[in-house]
């Protein structure tokens, strides 16, 4: 395994106490290009992993925090007329940023919200009818209040498909939280974090992903799992084909996490959960929470070829 | 094991579905009681609520089995049959409990489908019948797999039900046919709408307003003219003032024909009317079945024709019949009530004094009277008392065919001629799609016979002296409001016509293949085939083959399928290895990859980790890396082969 991505690891699980899995797919995500949604309760440490991950990287970082009055303009930035030249100038925004922290984004507005999903998807801005390219990498990381509905606007299907991967991180175990209260303040170990990787690194390992080999016997294990999300009474929708690809890029990731250079069917259960619990919905129970608890199922459901 | 809602809802389908056909003659209190159970069962479903109690259901079940006593009068019997069973799959509804209440449920839909063929065996119950047993297929599925979602499973259940036709095709061909039908029906199982051996004012226009049919012909040749379409049904003889009845013949002789031209071959397929008597064109000279011919050339079958039935027949179109009627007959043919209508009986003594020894002269004379009288054909004629000639000849002058021939009759016997009425079926609709003729029960027509010594019984129909377009184009030319005829007796437009003869060319092929496949058209057919000395042991031997060779091929296919996941060799080791740990009591769940399965194996027997690793390992290169190369791939083999734990 890249001794480099290993520090990675090391490091941020150093702040994050009893978290591996989330960081591991956390860095998944990253390493798939794609962008993750974390849904919690306040004070879990969504910024703090955030954080973590960007000092690690050695990214840029900006947070961007939502609220219900926030314009599109807030996000994407302004052109403002400049007295001394008589030009407009563009006053670029927080989204100019290589990792972005989107905090409570269902605060936001359905029209903020799309400008933010948009320039996700198309890794670029377009206002005034100039287009500007977002930096590379460019990694959002989004977070939602699950319980505290009241004044929000909670992201349609549509929209939500657009994240590679929704995450929980739940509450610490004892061990972990025994340590978090006896150690020391967490903002001050961010403070002392050393960036682990150049960005050129972050790029070569991204281009490594996308090299990691996939056999015909994995593709129709994908398949499978595609095909019994659509045919099963279970699920009110079926999985999408960007559903699939975003699953297979996300295994091909987390095979490299593993040190592989083949997926095998354990990575696409690895990564099936964070990707497919946001984008599935149980006919019997509408609880949004249960995802993860039906991706288990569809696991345990389908046999490998 | 709790059924779920979406299951329930697919079984209370598949009852209402099977039982909806019987509400037609059910009692309403059971269409009732059912639709009311059905109700109940959906409810508690959605609800989820608590099934009702076992007490609860008993006592519905006693009330309702008692109740059905009651309003049959018996416990037995088709009728008391479908009825109690419907009721109690209702009711077997209510106490779904676990999977096997669930297929009990499945299979009596099944068998309640049946059934509803005692009642009817049209192309739309058929049809009907089909689907109703895809969603009873489709719910079975949905039984045995528990969570496909609803299209799956509907074309999982069409799969089965097409997979099924092959061999519900052999067995039906070659299935060794029952002379007759297989089950001693009761009578009241077919419809017994038609002519009947009675005749009073009212009988025919009544019958003139169902547009059931009654029979097709297929001619050999040509068919005749419509005008001399006199299809023959029962002679009536007797008059008691108000009915003519058939009486009883004098002779059991049959009727005896002269001078007749050549034959005329048709083939009639008759449906069921529950009487005996079975129509041929004027004159009938034989039948291919079993039949009797009687003196005034009535066709009788040995017994009522409760089932559709298929003859040729050969008839006379000219002929001289009967010239040397017995006394006894003639006398019949005169016979009148005394002391009524003397009016009628004053105006035919007028013109035997007229005409004193030309009885030919005397029916000219009462058909110029129909004709110049001023007589109306009607639907819908005035009631007639107890002088009905007297008031319809001089006072209404409205009837329909019954009326003319009735009181054509009742004037020639007046005037001392031998005359009696015919009643059949004249006319008939050309289907030149199937090139055949429909007679419905509207076409049901009544015409007289007069006997006129040397050229014997002469058929005149004093309906062409009032309405000649009655006979010439059918009934709904002759009548003045047709709104009031049924609908297929009417003129509809071009496009309805078509319509309605491919329905009925269609249903003709239906009745003749395959509600009539019976012992001759089986012979028929197979000879066709080619098949030779036909025999019942013959036949059932080569349907045990064909089913044996088609199951063969169904299971053939399916292996197949089988055979195909594991082509990959690398996969099939990988099995076999599976299935050594398996007989270590390590069985691989079906989901689980490769490094699971040897972390948990090694959990057990961690000494021979190295080995698992090993074998782990060449899987995953094998397999997901395609590292496959004929030297690994064998030692791969070697390795599980030699594998043991």
């Amino acid at each position: 395994m890249n001794p480099a991505l290993n520090n990675v690891i090391a490091q941020t699980e150093q702040v994050i106490l009893g978290k591996p899995q989330q960081i591991r797919l956390a860095l998944t995500c990253l390493l798939a290009r794609g962008h993750l949604l974390i849904e919690d309760m306040p004070g879990v440490g969504k910024t703090t992993l955030a954080h973590v991950l960007s000092r690690t990287l050695g990214l840029q970082f900006q947070r961007i925090q939502f609220t219900s009055d926030m314009l599109p303009a807030d996000i994407l930035g302004v052109s403002i007329y400049q007295r001394e030249s008589g030009e407009f100038k563009f006053h670029a925004g927080p989204i100019f940023s290589q990792m972005i922290l989107a905090d409570e984004v269902n605060r936001a507005t359905p029209k903020t919200q799309s400008a933010l999903l948009e320039a996700m998807e198309e890794h670029q801005v377009t206002s005034e009818g100039e287009t500007r390219p977002l930096p590379s990498p460019f990694f959002v990381i989004a977070t939602q209040n699950p319980t505290n509905q009241i004044g929000t606007f909670p992201l349609p299907e549509s929209q939500l498909d657009r994240f590679m991967m929704r995450i929980q991180l739940g509450y610490p175990d004892a061990t972990a939280e025994r340590g978090l209260l006896s150690g020391v303040d967490r903002r001050d170990l961010i403070a002392d974090l050393k960036p682990q990787m150049q960005t050129s690194e972050l790029f070569e390992l991204q281009a490594q992903v996308r090299k990691v080999f996939v056999s015909p016997a994995l593709l129709d294990y994908v398949q499978a799992i595609l095909r019994h999300t659509r045919e099963s009474a279970r699920f009110v929708h079926g999985l999408s084909p960007r559903a699939g690809l975003s699953l297979l890029a996300a295994a091909r990731a987390w095979a490299l996490l593993a040190g592989r250079d083949a997926v095998i069917p354990e990575d696409v259960q690895a990564v099936l959960p964070g990707v497919a619990s946001h984008r599935l919905q149980s006919v019997h129970d509408t609880q949004a929470s249960d995802g993860e608890k039906l991706a288990r199922e569809l696991i345990e459901a389908v046999a490998i070829p | 094991m709790k059924l779920s809602a979406p299951l329930t809802y697919g079984l209370i389908a598949c009852i209402l579905l099977v039982s909806t056909p019987h509400t037609d003659h059910l009692p309403l209190w059971v269409s009732a009681e059912c639709s009311a159970l059905l109700l109940w069962r959906a409810y508690l479903a959605r609800s989820g609520k608590a099934l009702p109690p076992r007490w609860l259901l008993l006592g519905i079940t006693v009330f309702s089995v008692m109740a059905i006593a009651v309003s049959f009068r018996s416990l037995f019997g088709r009728e008391v049959g479908v009825t109690l069973l419907i009721l109690l799959s209702a009711l077997k509804l209510l106490e779904l409990k676990a999977v096997r209440d669930a297929t009990i449920v499945v299979y009596l839909s099944c068998f309640i489908i049946i059934t509803n063929f005692f009642y009817s065996q049209s192309i739309p119950t058929a049809a009907f019948m089909m689907a109703t047993l895809l969603v009873i297929l489709a719910t079975w599925v949905h039984l045995q797999t528990g969570d496909l979602a609803f299209k799956p499973r509907l074309r999982i259940g069409g799969l089965l039900l097409l997979q099924a036709i092959p061999l519900s095709l052999i067995l039906f061909v070659l299935f060794p046919r029952v002379q007759g039908p297989l089950w001693g029906l009761p009578q009241d199982a077919y419809a017994s709408s038609g002519l009947s051996d009675t005749m009073s004012p009212g009988s025919m226009s009544r019958l003139s307003l169902n547009d059931a049919v009654a029979f097709r012909v297929t001619f050999d040749t040509d068919a005749p003219s419509r005008d001399r379409m006199y299809w023959r049904g029962p002679v009536l003889w007797d008059f008691d003032g108000t009915t003519w009845k058939r009486g009883r013949n004098a002779t059991t002789l049959k009727g005896e024909l002269q001078d007749a031209g050549m034959p005329l071959s048709y083939t009639v397929t008759l449906e069921p009317h529950n009487k005996h008597w079975l129509f041929a064109l004027d004159m009938p000279e034989k039948l291919s079945i079993n039949h009797r011919l009687t003196p005034d050339f009535q066709l009788l079958s040995d017994k009522p024709v409760n089932a559709r039935l298929r003859y040729r027949a050969d008839s006379f179109l000219s002929y001289r019949a009967n010239v040397d009627e017995l006394p006894r007959q003639l006398q019949r043919a005169l016979n009148l009530p005394r002391g009524l209508n003397p009016q009628a009986q004053q105006l035919a003594e007028g013109w035997r004094k007229l005409h004193p020894h030309d009885d030919a002269a005397i029916v000219r004379e009462v058909m110029r009277h129909f004709n110049q009288g001023g007589y109306v054909y009607t639907l819908e004629p005035p009631l007639l008392g107890m002088n009905g000639i007297d008031e319809f000849l001089f006072q209404s002058k409205q009837g329909f065919c019954e009326h003319y021939a009735g009181s054509f009759v009742y004037l020639l016997r007046a005037a001392g001629v031998p005359a009696r009425v015919v009643t059949g079926y004249q006319g008939g609709e050309y289907n030149d799609l199937g090139d055949y003729y429909i007679l419905r029960q509207s076409d049901a027509h009544a015409w007289a016979e007069v006997w006129l010594g040397e050229r014997g019984w002469i058929r005149y129909d004093p309906t062409a002296a009032i309405a000649p377009a009655r006979i010439e184009s059918g009934l709904s030319a002759a009548v003045s409001n047709p709104a009031i005829l049924p609908f297929m007796a009417r003129n509809p437009p071009p496009w309805l016509r078509a319509l309605r003869f491919n329905w009925d060319a269609l249903a003709n092929q239906w009745n003749q293949w395959v509600l009539g496949y019976n012992t001759e058209t089986q012979f028929a057919f197979l000879t066709r085939l080619g098949m030779e000395d036909i025999s019942w042991q013959k036949m059932a031997l080569n349907m045990l083959a064909g089913v044996f060779i088609l199951v063969g091929v169904f299971t053939l296919l399916l292996l197949r399928r089988l055979v195909v996941r594991q082509t990959d060799p690398v996969q099939a080791i990988w099995l076999k290895l599976c299935r050594k740990l398996e007989k270590s009591g390590l069985p691989r769940a079906t989901h689980e990859g490769p490094l699971d399965y040897v972390a948990r194996v090694n959990a057990a027997y961690p000494e021979r980790s190295e080995v698992m690793n090993d074998l782990a390992t060449r899987y995953i290169a094998l397999r997901y890396q395609l590292l496959q190369d004929e030297l690994s791939l064998q030692a791969f083999k070697r390795a599980v082969a030699a594998f043991k734990l």
